[in-house]
């Protein structure tokens, strides 16, 4: 199973929550599954989809979700320790753990030979980390949803990409919806990103 | 009110709910006075593109952020800097040490301090510079700037501006 069977698994799960996913091939196996305005998508920036998530996490009610790979979560390994010791229940971290580096053209990573991302998880202090086979994935997110702990889950699946477009959407579009859409959810108007003409 | 606890109330008059730092010797205390706010969420990150993640979504999330941080963090924090937050238009106020100025006595800070500069202008990041202890009367206008303009905006502060090592 590759990520992006999973991901067709997890659609109708995550639909319509607060989403915050990793850069490349699995953004825009997201977008072309399945566009929301909940969906943030990395465009630039790798390594950070777990440390944004965790942050929008801590600020508002919400429940978020950081779809992360295991190469993303190693180039920002810090992530685990800061998750961690600023635990909140309304956030869950799913590593999509391929052993590779899907978007580069599949180099191993090292979650894939000797390093167990789970136990590294677990080591930084995170409580609730699951280890689970891809076609348990959809089960587990959403029992983390339901769930009052926040939750890691780290989703075991073979390597490999499914071929969609590059997201061609403009950047301050996609992040001033999901803004938009998770302050109205929140029952507030966005102090940002509207301003009095003049 | 000494230095420390004049930038803790500019960010709280400022509305700044969130702060990440990483820390320096020159900012231990504005980062103990954070700490000890009732207003302000401070969560340490391990590295300051890290930082820059965690400013993202809770801006994001409808909580304005700022960064704590050592003028070094320039240098690994391009990349973040140009494609997280600029690219996606989001403000970021950096009070930034400005390691490696007059008074340094560790030789080494002095040579990211010749860069630090240059790149932001590179960047083109608005800058600023407290040198003086007065140069902090600006610094709520410094921080409504930058939430007018969603840039990241720098303001960098030297050790004439803490008053020594």
């Amino acid at each position: 199973m590759i990520r992006s069977a999973v991901l067709a698994e997890l659609k109708d799960i995550i639909s319509d929550e607060f989403v915050v996913c990793n850069i490349g091939i699995p953004s825009q196996e997201l977008h072309a599954l399945d566009d929301q305005p909940t969906n943030f998508y990395m465009l630039g920036t790798m390594g950070l989809a777990s440390s944004i998530g965790l942050g929008l996490a801590l600020v508002q009610k919400q429940n978020v979700i950081a779809i992360d790979g295991d190469g993303s979560i190693l180039t920002n390994l810090g992530t685990l320790a800061t998750i961690a010791n600023n635990a909140t229940g309304n956030f869950t971290l799913l590593i999509i753990d391929n052993g590779s580096y899907g978007s580069t053209g599949d180099q191993p990573t090292y979650a894939g030979q000797k390093t167990a991302l789970a136990a590294v998880a677990r080591a930084c202090g995170c409580r609730n980390v699951a280890e689970v086979p891809g076609k348990e994935t959809a089960a587990a997110v959403k029992a983390a949803l339901a769930c009052d702990e926040m939750t890691i889950i780290v989703s075991k699946c073979a390597s490999g990409n499914r071929k969609e477009p590059v997201i061609t959407m403009d950047p301050v579009v996609i992040r001033d919806r999901f803004m938009r859409t998770l302050a109205q959810r929140n029952g507030n108007v966005p102090k940002e990103g509207i301003r009095a003409a003049g | 009110m000494n230095i420390n606890d004049r930038i803790v109330a500019g960010f709280v008059a400022g509305d700044v709910g969130f702060v990440t730092t990483v820390p320096c010797k020159q900012l231990a205390g504005v980062i103990d006075a954070l700490e000890a706010h009732p207003d302000i969420m401070h969560v340490p990150s391990n590295k300051e593109d890290e930082g820059m993640g965690l400013c993202a979504g809770a801006w994001m999330g409808g909580t304005r952020p700022a960064i704590i941080m050592q003028n070094t963090a320039i240098g690994v924090t391009i990349n973040t800097l140009v494609t997280l937050i600029q690219y996606y238009r989001m403000p970021l106020p950096m009070l930034i040490s400005y390691r490696g100025e007059l008074g340094e006595p560790v030789a080494c800070q002095a040579e990211m301090a010749v860069h630090t500069k240059a790149l932001l202008a590179q960047m083109h990041i608005p800058t600023y510079h407290f040198h003086q202890q007065s140069d902090v009367e600006e610094f709520d206008a410094i921080l409504e700037y930058t939430f007018m303009c969603n840039k990241p905006v720098a303001i960098l502060t030297d050790a004439t501006f803490w008053g020594g090592y």
